[in-house]
């Protein structure tokens, strides 16, 4: 099994304090994770050695710059099994590929009735494009429900997943629930009518083996924050076939190949989709990243944290008054969302920061499936490969003194 | 561990709000959430013929700040006119909470101080109407 405490040293804020003399016990990945010494390292070499504008020069700088940019891509592209590196486009987040999709994919092929097909376990960032792209085009939003333990309710789907449905996007890995989505056999489902198929995988390419061609989504989308890597960066994935005949996204630079007064026409993949000079030193960073999790392994790196989810759990419900959403830790990814009878989750996060814990409080960007819940808010702890079941006991006692500050 | 913003006084108004309920025919009802956690908050209020703040009652769902600071808004803004009402200082709001916040939690604190005068500019003023001789 991986070895935490080799891993926690590539982590430098381990070494940080949350308070004076309060160790940092970093529960809150899922929001963001933290960046090995290696990431950082790169980046920072860029910027010492390497650092020009890519695609423009002529001279050396220019190109180590434009190679260590497209290097990252191509180690990105092996990271999650595309077929090319150029089916891959740098934008600056999960959310910034959504947004690509809807309006340039969206505009272009939705007519009014056509539907769009979610689930009501999404993330803001793959409901909140979707409605904006549907209210222009006369298209209808609906929602695959989610069951009481927090999957899916695959019964409900064939009725959903109509001929009307011209794209289904859905989450890989649910950010509260945690629930473990069947990616394959959801793509196959919406191919089987038609529909195009996009994951969410910003909760999934952190913590699992990630193969596009064996999933065959047309489209997904993830965020190189929550996966070591830095923030301002994300990739957006999708077939060649696809981006091929969809209309550019942002109109500037490096994304035209002959400007004239009158109109332009444009590059090829994958720098059709991006305008303007690139984040290239968060590239070189992310590459990085991907590098550093497959030297760990993504099958030991889901291996540790079934581990020390299931240990978690397990401590979590033996605390009276504690409730888990989401299903078991067979079914689910490194994320624990809980609620507590009379604490409110901003409560809890507040009093377990003071013992250095860093939890999540809210809706974790995810309000219809809190309201689906009756719920406001929930707590969220969740668990990387720095985790420590030492760590996870500290929360669990942490816990029992909010009850005692609230007389509970 | 240092746990001096759950003083006595915010966990009892926790447990016990003050002026939780709703009132029949207010003057203005306002509601409103915090977009940081979708807590919510609604506040009522009724005005006497001289303009002033007879009853109050507040509803919602958050946090001990937040329900400790509806109920603390709420004592206090009894028998003030509705400019005094519009013009409550938010630090006095907080001064009266006295206990340390950081700024995350300044939001929850102040939320019920948004909603009651977001109602409060929402309806015309009672003396002006009457001066306007209608």
């Amino acid at each position: 099994m991986l070895d935490v405490t080799k891993t926690r040293a590539d982590f430098p804020i381990l070494q940080v304090e949350a308070h004076p003399g309060v160790p940092l016990i970093f529960l809150d990945s899922a929001a963001s994770s933290q960046k090995p010494e290696v990431v950082i390292a790169a980046m920072d070499a860029y910027y010492r050695q390497m650092h020009a504008n890519v695609h423009r020069g002529i001279y050396a700088l220019s190109e180590a710059a434009t190679n260590a940019y497209e290097g990252a891509r191509a180690k990105i592209a092996r990271f999650i099994n595309a077929a090319e590196p150029a089916e891959l486009i740098f934008v600056r987040n999960a959310t910034e590929g959504f947004n690509l999709v809807a309006f340039a994919w969206g505009r272009a092929n939705l007519q009014p009735g056509d539907e769009i097909l979610l689930t009501e376990m999404e993330h803001h960032a793959n409901l909140v494009p979707w409605q904006m792209v549907a209210a222009e085009k006369g298209a209808v939003v609906k929602y695959v429900p989610f069951l009481p333990d927090g999957t899916l309710d695959m019964a409900a789907l064939p009725g959903l997943l109509t001929e009307r449905v011209k794209i289904f996007s859905f989450t890989a890995v649910s950010n509260v629930f945690g629930t473990v989505n069947p990616v394959k056999q959801l793509v196959q489902m919406a191919h089987e009518v038609g529909a195009l198929a996009m994951v969410d995988a910003a909760q999934a390419a952190p913590h699992l083996p990630m193969d596009v061609q064996d999933w065959e989504c047309d489209f997904t989308a993830f965020s190189s924050h929550k996966m070591c890597g830095p923030t301002g960066i994300g990739i957006l994935y999708g077939r060649r076939a696809l981006l091929e005949t969809m209309p550019p996204f942002m109109g500037g630079g490096d994304m035209i190949r002959r400007v004239t007064l009158a109109g332009s026409t444009w590059n090829e993949l994958p720098w059709k989709f991006e305008a303007g000079t690139p984040a290239i030193a968060e590239a070189v960073g992310l590459g990085t990243a991907v590098e550093y999790l497959t030297g760990l392994g993504m099958d030991e790196v889901h291996a540790y944290e079934q581990y020390i989810t299931t240990y978690a759990l397990e401590a979590l419900s033996e605390i009276d008054g504690l409730t888990l959403l989401g299903p078991s830790a067979q079914q689910r990814g490194g994320v624990a969302a809980f609620t507590m009878h009379g604490l409110h989750p901003h409560d809890i996060a507040e009093i377990v920061d003071k013992d250095g814990i860093a939890i999540r409080a809210g809706h974790h960007c995810a309000m219809p499936l809190h309201h689906k819940l009756s719920i406001n808010a929930s707590a969220r702890a969740s668990f990387y490969i720095h985790t420590t079941t030492e760590e996870v006991d500290k929360l669990v006692m942490s816990l029992h003194r909010a009850k005692k500050v609230f007389r509970l | 561990m240092d746990d001096s913003i759950y003083r006595e006084q915010i966990i009892d108004l926790y447990e016990n709000p003050l002026n939780y309920g709703e009132l029949d025919a207010p003057d203005w009802s306002y509601e409103e959430d915090n977009p940081l956690c979708g807590d919510v908050v609604r506040i009522e209020v009724k005005l006497g013929a001289d303009g002033r703040v007879t009853e109050v009652a507040w509803r919602g769902d958050g946090c001990a700040i937040s329900q400790a600071s509806a109920s603390i808004l709420t004592e206090e803004i009894k028998g003030l006119t509705l400019d005094e009402v519009r013009h409550f200082d938010k630090d006095r709001l907080l001064e009266l909470i006295g206990v340390p916040l950081s700024m995350a939690r300044v939001k929850c604190a102040l939320l019920s101080l948004k909603v009651l005068k977001a109602g409060a500019y929402g309806i015309p003023d009672p003396t002006h109407m009457r001066e306007g001789g209608s």
